[in-house]
């Protein structure tokens, strides 16, 4: 029976970690109440299913580890999550712009995890991916209003689909493991997994009166470990109980 | 002799930490039960939301019922097949209505569209169905907030999962 590798376990559990704590940076900040308490609901949902992931992972080490020392203990260069989860969240349409190419990208790969040759794989994607259709529809409604909004709405959410494109491409080049999860089964194709994505990003993007950046260079790195200077900033927050008071339980 | 039927009697007196009313049994997440002696029981339960708080607590709530009722009781948790609001019982779905929370529609299985619309959802208060989602997301990951029109009370509605 079809295995995934623990790496590619933590690449699926960091990407959705990250961004839950990003976006919990928004508890108490939201522009309204709504908007904070979805954000944080967002959040919840995906530091739920990294969990899973992580619990998934930690019985692949099976060397004692568990769920907690592996979100808890890493250090920036063992974290394989994409450079787009870890951007600063900015005004609240980077935030949402942010979120909907996540989620629009969430969306396509749990889609295809559910029938992944990794059964246990496949049951945390069952489980997830009901919740990621929700958070997509969210973002993608957030993205319309804002950039069909008012001048400055769009003009502000333009500007933040021209900052954060460069970290688009890496969800989809493939790297040796990305092919060899794929060959077994496990894992998506990423060119199948790129047209979807390309597709409903283009079809929203264009209600919301936005323009796709022609900027084609791209950004890659966070999935092998290599990051900009910001996860080291989430990780000290995050990570800081465990490391003022190592395995202290709440 | 112990039965499942004990056992779920038992556990028909546990009830969700957040929404009071329910037991676990209508809330659909216990999965199965099984008598391995006359005093060991496994509990399975399935979460109901990825990142619902309420699952560490509801399994200690298990432990606690059984182990007071004389019983070494062990909880485990699968999560195949997913939980479907669709798993709720019919008096789940009227002790929630009756407690303000517009119960779940059913046949949420269904595929959902990137798109969908939002539900018609009827007001738990006046019984109104002119209604409007305020927002996707609630107080807890398990609700969307709508509002009344007709008698402009707020409300949570249990959303479909
Ligand atoms: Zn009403």
């Amino acid at each position: 029976m079809a295995q995934a590798s623990e790496k590619y376990v933590l690449r699926l559990a960091d990407n959705i970690l990250i961004l839950g704590q990003r976006l919990g940076e928004w508890c108490g900040h939201g522009p309204v109440l709504e908007q904070d308490i979805a954000l944080t609901n967002i959040a919840l949902d995906l530091i739920g299913q990294s969990r899973m992931l992580y619990q998934y992972a930690a019985e692949i080490r099976n060397d004692g580890s568990t769920e907690d020392d592996l979100a808890m203990k890493r250090d920036v260069f063992d974290y394989y999550n994409c450079l787009l989860v870890e951007q600063p969240n900015g005004d609240w349409g980077k935030t949402i712009v942010r979120q909907f190419f996540f989620d629009t990208y969430h969306y396509y790969l749990q889609e295809f995890l559910v029938n992944s040759s990794d059964q246990r794989l496949s049951e945390i994607a069952r489980k997830s991916f009901k919740e990621v259709a929700y958070h997509a529809q969210y973002s993608a409604e957030w993205v319309i209003r804002l950039g069909d909004g008012t001048e400055e709405s769009h003009q502000r959410v333009q500007s933040s689909v021209n900052d954060l494109w460069t970290f688009t491409g890496e969800l989809f080049t493939p790297d040796e493991l990305d092919r060899e999860m794929q060959e077994q089964g496990i894992g998506p194709d990423l060119d199948v997994i790129a047209a979807n994505w390309n597709k409903k990003v283009n079809e929203i993007l264009e209600i919301a009166t936005l323009q796709i950046p022609e900027e084609t260079f791209m950004q890659s790195g966070g999935k092998q470990g290599e990051h900009g200077e910001y996860l080291g900033f989430i990780l000290a927050e995050l990570q800081f109980m465990q490391r003022a008071y190592p395995d202290m339980k709440w | 002799m112990v039965t499942e039927k004990t056992i779920r009697e038992i556990l028909s007196e546990v009830k969700d930490p957040e929404i009071p009313v329910l037991s676990l049994e209508d809330m659909g997440i216990i999965r199965d039960i099984t008598i391995s002696s006359p005093t060991e029981i496994i509990v399975t339960i399935t979460p109901t939301y990825s990142g619902c708080p309420a699952m560490d607590t509801i399994a200690d709530d298990i432990e606690s019922a059984l182990m007071e009722a004389g019983f070494s009781p062990t909880v485990k948790t699968t999560l195949d097949p997913p939980w479907t609001t669709d798993w709720m019982s019919e008096e789940g779905r009227k002790k929630l209505e009756d407690y303000g929370i517009a119960p779940p529609q059913k046949g949420s299985h269904n595929k959902r569209s990137l798109f969908g619309k939002a539900p018609e959802v009827r007001c738990p208060h006046c019984k109104s169905m002119n209604t409007a989602m305020l927002s996707q997301f609630g107080s807890t990951p398990c609700k969307s907030l709508y509002k009344c029109q007709d008698c402009f009370e707020p409300f949570d509605y249990f959303k479909c999962i």
